[in-house]
């Protein structure tokens, strides 16, 4: 047998080769974005009242005077340097602004996901197990609710219940806003933990509560009900009856032969709902007053501040591109008869 | 005979669907000695599998149930055991493996996985004598490179193969008694014959009581030392290979015999039993096989036969060998068979 890192490490490269077409893509559409803009790029960005002299210097500035394939050229070169451009709105370079954001939405979207995979894949395993009982149809009653509910609704309910009338979770923010954190990785989580600032630790998680929950209810339940039906199908297979003829324990069947095929199904639904979250961001960002990357760019939009809202979106696109990285990874790593 | 290893009485598994109740066995009787190989043969759907899984527990419930009767396994009744008492008897003293090698074995954990998960739930040992006992295993079962294929993936071995580690895996705890339901059917008939070969060397060495579950009375002829007939969820009728095959008392034996094809003798057409293996129902009146059966008369559709001598120490659950019909029913039986040219 050739040695299982040797597999992997090869594995991996070829994934991640099959990702530079797709990066390719990705680029070609935000570069897009400023083209597609109907008319005069630079006029648009500026308004109408501004000077021919104004949209001829910020032309000239953002390279739109050079044909459309010496631009892509520059922009692709620039972006492998690291350069995502300069914010029209705050003159810096964004590469130096956007990490902030990006933490600040990763951080989010790690606790969202965390919650939606343990409790989902949990409910959905003891559904399974107890198919039929109370337990099963109020799980699924709750997963129903659950998809079916707008985000922008739960969360407005979330901050009226638990921040507004009852006080015990902050509705706003990443941390108490007159004692800002003193930032490293800007993930804040990691950040107090640094500091071994322990009591600053329990009030981040606690502004994490409400915009986590918020974001991933409907993943947790859309995951709750995959491995529930997934858990059903396995179990009748035949080599669950080979592993109880063995005389293996309950335990052993769920936990360790069930779950982890189930869990190959699942998988998918948890990489695709990746995506739905950071979609979801935007909108949970914006009413949690969650410094991240949706609002970054949504803020942007309203300025018109174009560079920001490409690197944005690219920033975005590539988090997802490598969230389902990882999700191929973790099915080579579950199922032994992937090959490519 | 030696000592008994298992004796059900009387079994009937039911199963509670949604359509209604649906007896799949009813009053089974099967008896295996110490060291014996039982084969249980008759057509799909008969209940072959039900009785085997029902002796494990292993039946699919909800919606199967033991209903009634006794599994009693070296002198235990396991028919109302507990799973916690079921779980130590499983693998350990009773085992059994199954028709589909390709599908039986977990694809996501190695083969040694697999096997050490075996041994460890029921004997106290590392994992390293947990390895080392299924590489014997696996070489006593005759697969080559057993040190290698233990860390491989079950996608990685043939049918055949799977087949053999099924049987590896379990041997390993010793069984008293090994229940194979078709181990060989979905298997070419080359490494059927190993497969049989194979089993039949695990019986005679280790002194292993096999229940053979098959379809193919080839497969009866080549290795059981006594042979069940069953039909629609009843035991039909019992004896030894020999007495079964060559000189077969229930009608359903007489033409499951007649329908394997000969290698010698005439040439003729391969016969089969018209028609088919009926559902079964709840309170069914009459012979479940008079439909198809050539010697049916009136009585056989209105009562329902029980298990008649035939005066060799055998039965035969038929109204022909019921005393109170004389012996003229016997004789017309007898008398057709011989024009048909059985
Ligand atoms: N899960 C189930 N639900 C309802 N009925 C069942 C179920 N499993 C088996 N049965 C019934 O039990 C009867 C016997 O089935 P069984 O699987 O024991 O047949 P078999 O003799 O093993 O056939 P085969 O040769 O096809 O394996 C069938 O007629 C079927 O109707
Ligand atoms: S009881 Fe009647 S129908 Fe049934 S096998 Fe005997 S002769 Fe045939
Ligand atoms: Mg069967």
């Amino acid at each position: 047998m050739e040695d299982w890192g040797d597999v992997m490490f090869a594995y991996i490269m070829r994934r991640l080769l099959m990702l530079i077409p797709v990066l390719l893509g990705m680029t070609l559409i935000t570069f897009s974005i400023v083209h597609l803009i109907p008319g005069n790029p630079a006029q648009v960005i500026l308004g109408e009242t501004a000077s021919a002299q104004a949209i001829a210097d910020l032309e000239e500035n953002m390279g739109l005077t050079e044909p459309y394939f010496v631009q892509y050229g520059i922009y692709l070169t620039d972006l492998l340097q690291g350069d995502l451009g300069t914010s029209l709105r705050s003159k810096s370079a964004i590469s130096s602004e956007i990490w902030p954001y990006i933490a600040a939405t990763f951080e989010l979207t790690v606790f969202a996901m965390l919650f939606a995979i343990f409790i989902g894949v949990n409910a959905g395993i003891i559904s399974a197990w107890k198919q039929n009982t109370w337990f099963d149809y109020l799980a699924m009653l709750i997963a129903l609710i659950g998809v079916s509910m707008p985000v922008f609704w739960l969360a407005l309910m979330e901050q009226w219940v638990f921040a507004q009338e009852l006080g015990w979770l902050p509705a706003y923010g990443r941390q108490e806003s007159r004692d800002p954190i003193a930032a490293i990785t800007h993930f804040y989580v990691l950040d107090s933990l640094i500091h071994l600032d322990f009591d600053r630790t329990v009030t981040i998680l606690k502004h994490l509560v409400l915009p986590s929950i918020a974001l991933g209810t409907i993943p947790m339940a859309i995951i709750a009900r995959m491995t529930r039906s997934s858990m059903l199908e396995v179990m009748k297979s035949d080599y669950i009856r080979t592993v109880r003829a063995k005389g293996s324990g309950q335990f052993l069947i769920i936990y360790k032969h069930a779950l982890k095929n189930a869990m190959i199904p699942v998988l998918t639904v948890i990489g695709l709902q990746a995506g739905v979250l950071l979609g979801g961001a935007i909108l949970t960002e914006t009413i949690f007053s969650w410094p991240g990357i949706g609002r970054y760019v949504y803020e942007a939009i309203s300025y018109r501040d174009y560079p920001v809202i490409q690197s944005g979106i690219l920033v975005i696109a590539f988090i997802f591109v490598m969230i389902n990285l990882i999700v191929d990874i973790l099915y080579k790593k579950i199922d032994p008869r992937i090959k490519y | 005979m030696s000592e008994i290893v298992l004796e059900i009485k009387d079994l009937s598994t039911h199963f509670f669907t949604d359509r209604g109740e649906v007896p799949a066995i009813e009053q089974v009787s099967i008896r295996v000695h110490k060291g014996e190989v039982v084969g249980i043969v008759g057509e799909s759907g008969c209940g072959k599998s039900v009785t085997s899984l029902s002796i494990m527990q292993l039946v699919p419930s909800p919606p199967g149930k033991i209903v009634s009767g006794e599994i009693n396994f070296k002198g235990e009744d396991l028919a109302p055991a507990s799973e916690k008492r079921m779980k130590k008897i499983r693998g350990n003293e009773i085992s059994m493996i199954f028709q589909e090698p390709m599908t039986s074995l977990n694809p996501l954990f190695t083969i040694g996985n697999q096997m050490i998960e075996a041994l460890r739930i029921h004997q106290k040992v590392s994992k390293k004598e947990a390895r080392e006992k299924s590489i014997e295993m696996l070489k006593l079962v005759g697969i080559p490179r057993a040190e290698s294929i233990i860390d491989e993936y079950p996608h990685q071995l043939s049918g055949g193969m799977r087949q053999r580690v099924m049987i590896a895996m379990s041997m390993s705890c010793n069984p008293e008694l090994l229940i194979a339901d078709e181990p060989t059917t979905a298997l070419d008939v080359t490494i059927q014959a190993q497969i049989l070969e194979l089993m039949r060397k695990l019986n005679k060495e280790k002194d292993t009581a096999i229940l053979l579950i098959t379809h193919d009375l080839g497969v009866v002829a080549d290795i059981c030392d006594r042979v069940i007939v069953m039909y629609s969820g009843q035991v039909v009728e019992e004896g030894t290979k020999r007495e079964v095959l060559k000189d077969p008392k229930h009608p359903y034996s007489k033409g499951l015999i007649r329908s394997i094809p000969k290698l010698h003798g005439r040439e003729e057409k391969l016969y089969s039993i018209p028609g088919t293996v009926p559902k079964p129902k709840m309170d069914r009146i009459g012979c479940r096989f008079a439909p198809r059966c050539e010697f049916a008369f009136e009585r056989c559709f209105k009562e329902n036969p029980g298990l008649y001598p035939t005066g060799d120490g055998r039965s035969s659950r038929c109204f022909l060998y019921d005393k109170s019909e004389g012996d003229k029913k016997i004789n017309a039986a007898t008398n057709k068979e011989a024009t048909i040219g059985g």
